[in-house]
């Protein structure tokens, strides 16, 4: 399945602004042909244009991990992404992640160690932690409280994240 | 039928699923066709003057509609009372593209829409702004004289003192003081400030704000803009942390709604993190703190006093050195409290206001004390025990702190602790030991709710307070189905909306205290209907029952404890001819009662640091968290509340400072990579103790409330294990390296 994006058009033009570019986007599982602006950000896109505003702003500086997605199974932080630079890749935001009703280990996990308060950081949480189990780096709480250091979560869950993290690397990964 | 009692049960938030699968919407994330976007224009100098603003680059950019400054924006009311709001400190209040003139370094001085993001922020930049700046001050330790803090409709208590402190300090035969400081905090909730205002067809306002009370923003707009709670409905069902920084409406409303109305579009206005660095902040304190007691350690003096800063406009106040008069028992108490006026903006509420930073420097002096006379500090603090509240000579409704200690103290191993400083080392690692005591209020606030119970077994309760993480979905669905008897997926709580029952703001830690009384009245008087049809169905084995003698479980009333009695409530409302039945209640602390106690949560904290001797570098390695907060309604967020509470408070030990450059008066390092929270890594092994509470006064859950306790105590219990491993009293909050070396 595609569809077609477009940003409002901007009429007649007393300052240049940059012309549309048309990307190619398959985000979480549905191929997207879309027009955007050079200078919008891929958090920007999925946010205001594509209504995927499970993927949160927390700085736009890339200093707090709430706009983390991945790409091609890779966490980034999507504010630091121009959308334009994605093109041709896989996207997969908070939105993907479950199966229908059925939720990713690594949600079921968060929901089961209250691994949030307000929930704000929480879809860059989870979405950096499937990248880190991705990675296979993690092996102990140790390396996990490290390699989810970039996603703060001002609410203080961490002792519930570390746990969820813990319990779906097992989950995913057996036989670590 | 599942399990329906649920109060003290701990069970998965409710609103979880949401918030992991993204479909939870928070205030910036309402999308509606046509929508406009609105980027704030903030000042470069902290006093002084615009002289000239020329925004014709910006207005020429194709895609912008309307560049606001002071010299084009309406003022829509000239009173500042039109102004306040339910948590407005006394004194001028700050208003939007009002003037030229700046009080304070990043003040709004316009706002850019335009029909994208992109094309705003970018004609932000085009803007340019002449000042003529004047020399701000902003450095509280220059001179550090201030005023007495206002009295009177603001809600702050003055502090008391008692008996003659300065005679009893004379006298004693121990004797202590020390200066403490701390910096200014920004909150920092990870969602920015935002407001997507929605103007419907019919020119209503639909107003989704981030904010810890929609009633609170409500008001704000109606008596700004002169419209009726009709035309301004607000909303807010999920909140990315507020910590009190949502408890005054911020500029980004305001200037949503006014951009709105002026151009007839739906705007959404966010602020950026550095934004976030231009409104209300924790106040820098400076405290002096002195104490007298005998030499085995009995408390003869306590003077306490500290100066915080405020605006040059607001007179922002909190309760920093009353407690000092609380904690322990001591019959010469002498407080004081004084304010400067500097050029920033209004302090704001930031988690337990007041308290975590007095106690932050009372509970550092009692531990430099114990070191003085030679007491274990565990043991002093038993020694000088308060019986009751000296400060307004009641008794507490309950006090479970010597539990605390206890269950604290043996979780923690604390009877292992040598006693002398620096005599505990991994390798080249200092190991310390601290503790200290933490203090709060336990608040009840009038607040209404409504429930709707309706014959499929469901039922939907309303109630306009927030969850800002707190927990309040969770806890106060929990409350309505175990009054109704009923599982907890039968039961719908909904909040943050101005059409639903008058809730106070979500802070203090009183929501539980408050709605949550006020969803079991509700949800009471829906029970009395229920039971009053269930006693006029045929053969009714209730029939000459009393309400009292009957009970809600499992879908049904029945004689208490007699499972083979019961009605269910299908059964009652069917033959009582009803689709639903609906109560709206509105309910009031029963203040004679509690007038007559004091009312506090209390809390003991132990914990153990690692410095690294070399390099200076902290290490919380484990904390236990003890506390008396009455009864616990929802254990698990509950325990998430006091983990978060200790998160903050290992935070504000070590890491988080607002660093002012007084020539500029700016904050400087106004971003998430320099302003230093903890992050994960920072964060070791947590244990939270909730201790036995019985307590009948407080209000009818016996609930006492858990959003601040957490935190109060913490830095002090960090400070004074710093002390413990290293010898070296670091006076000065955070605790950073560069101190210890
Ligand atoms: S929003 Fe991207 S890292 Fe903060
Ligand atoms: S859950 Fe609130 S910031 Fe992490």
């Amino acid at each position: 399945m595609s569809t077609n994006v477009t940003q409002q058009p901007l009429g007649d033009v007393a300052v240049a602004l940059p012309p549309l570019e048309t990307i190619t986007l398959t985000i979480n599982g549905t191929q997207k042909r879309l027009q955007v602006a050079p200078w919008t950000s891929l958090l920007d896109l999925l946010r205001e244009y594509l209504d995927l505003t499970g993927t949160k702003k927390g700085c736009d500086h890339g200093q707090c991990g709430a706009c983390t997605v991945l790409v091609n199974g890779t966490r980034i932080n999507s504010c630091l992404s121009l959308a334009v630079m994605q093109d041709g890749n896989e996207i997969t935001t908070i939105e993907g992640l479950a199966k229908g009703d059925e939720l990713h280990p690594v949600q079921e996990a968060f929901i089961e160690h209250d691994g949030f308060q307000c929930g704000y950081c929480t879809p860059g949480q989870i979405c950096s932690a499937v990248g880190l189990i991705n990675e296979g780096k993690a092996k102990t709480a140790d390396d996990i409280r490290e390699l989810m250091s970039g996603n703060i979560c001002r609410c203080g869950a961490y002792v519930g994240i570390v746990a969820a993290v813990e319990q779906a690397l097992h989950k995913c990964q057996p036989n670590q | 039928m599942a399990a329906t009692t649920h109060i003290g049960r701990s069970t998965r938030r409710v609103d979880g699923r949401a918030k992991v699968t993204g479909e939870a919407k928070y205030a910036a994330e309402f999308n509606t066709p046509g929508l406009t976007y609105g980027y704030v224009i903030s000042s470069d100098i902290a006093k002084g003057k615009i002289t000239k603003i020329d925004a014709s680059d910006a207005l020429s950019l194709p895609g912008v509609l309307q560049v606001f400054t002071h010299e084009n924006a309406p003022r829509p009311a000239y009173f500042d009372r039109k102004f306040k709001d339910d948590d407005s400190p006394v004194g001028e209040k700050f208003k939007p593209l009002y003037s030229a003139e700046i009080q304070f370094s990043m003040q709004p001085i316009g706002l850019v829409v335009a029909d994208s993001f992109e094309v705003a922020r970018y004609a932000a930049s085009l803007v340019k702004v002449e000042y003529k700046a004047e020399t701000p001050e902003t450095n509280l330790r220059k001179k550090p004289k201030g005023h007495k803090a206002p009295t009177g409709k603001t809600g702050f208590t003055p502090p008391k003192s008692r008996g003659n402190a300065a005679k009893a300090y004379k006298n004693a035969e121990v004797q202590f003081e020390a200066e403490y400081y701390h910096m200014p905090e920004h909150h920092n909730p990870m969602e920015m400030f935002a407001s997507t205002v929605i103007v419907e067809e019919d020119g209503k306002l639909k107003i989704y704000d981030k904010t810890q009370g929609v009633a609170n923003s409500q008001t704000y707009v109606t008596n700004i803009f002169g419209l009726s709670k009709e035309e301004a409905r607000v909303i807010n069902p999920y909140m990315g942390g507020g910590f009190g920084s949502g408890l005054r409406p911020q500029y980004q409303l305001y200037l949503a709604v006014m951009a709105a109305r002026e151009l007839n579009r739906s705007v959404r206005v966010v602020l950026t993190r550095e934004q976030m660095f231009s409104f209300g902040h924790r106040p820098a304190t400076l405290q002096t703190v002195s104490l007298g007691a005998t030499k085995d350690g009995l408390l003869q003096a306590i003077k306490h006093e500290a100066l915080g800063e405020t605006s040059r406009f607001e007179e922002y106040t909190e309760v920093v050195v009353n407690w000092a008069g609380m904690l322990y028992h001591c019959d010469n108490v002498e407080l004081g409290y004084y304010l400067r006026n500097l050029d920033t903006y209004t302090p704001l509420d930031m988690r337990a206001p007041g308290s975590v930073t007095g106690i932050a420097a009372f509970e550092t002096a009692i531990d430099e004390l114990s070191y003085k006379v030679g007491i274990d500090p565990l043991e002093l603090r038993l020694k000088n025990y308060a019986e009751k509240n000296e400060f307004e000579g009641k008794p507490f409704s309950s006090k479970e702190l010597r539990a605390c200690y206890a269950q604290g103290a043996a979780r923690f191993g604390w009877a292992k602790r040598p006693a002398q400083p620096r005599s505990m080392r991994e390798g080249t690692k200092l190991i310390g030991w601290g503790v200290a005591t933490g203090m709060w209020d336990a608040q009840q606030q009038k607040s209404a709710a409504k429930a709707n119970l309706s014959v499929d077994g469901k039922l939907v309760v309303g109630s306009s307070t927030a969850d800002i993480g707190t927990g309040t979905y969770t806890a106060m669905t929990m409350i309505a189905a175990e009054t109704l008897g009923l599982p907890l997926d039968a039961v719908t709580f909904k909040l943050g909306d101005t059409t639903l029952p008058v809730a106070p703001l979500e802070g203090g830690s009183w929501t539980v205290a408050s709605v949550g009384s006020a969803v079991k009245e509700a949800c009471e008087a829906v029970a009395k209907k229920v039971f009053k049809m269930a006693k006029d169905v045929k053969d009714s084995p209730l029939s000459g029952a009393s309400f009292d003698e009957v009970e809600f479980v499992e879908g049904k009333v029945q004689l208490k404890g007699d499972y083979s009695s019961g009605v269910s409530i299908v059964e009652a409302m069917r033959a009582g001819e009803v689709n639903f039945i609906e109560e709206e209640t509105t309910t009031m602390p029963n203040m004679l009662k509690q007038m007559q106690y004091a009312r506090n949560t209390h809390s003991a904290v132990f914990v153990e640091v690692e410095v690294d001797e070399d390099l200076g570098q902290i290490c919380v390695r484990r904390v236990v968290s003890a506390i008396a907060g009455g009864r616990v309604i929802s254990p698990k967020t509950a325990r998430s509340q006091i983990l978060g509470g200790v998160v903050w408070g290992i935070s504000m030990a070590l890491e988080e400072e607002s660093v002012l450059d007084h020539h500029f008066g700016r904050f400087m390092n106004h971003n998430l990579a320099e302003y230093h929270v903890a992050v994960n890594a920072d964060i070791h092994d947590i244990d939270v103790i909730f201790v036995e509470e019985h307590d009948d006064i407080v209000n009818p859950l016996g609930a006492k409330g858990l959003g601040e306790i957490g935190i109060v105590g913490v830095a002090a219990a960090i400070g004074n294990a710093v002390y413990h491993a290293t010898g070296k009293r670091v006076r000065e909050l955070p605790i950073t390296l560069d101190k210890l070396l």
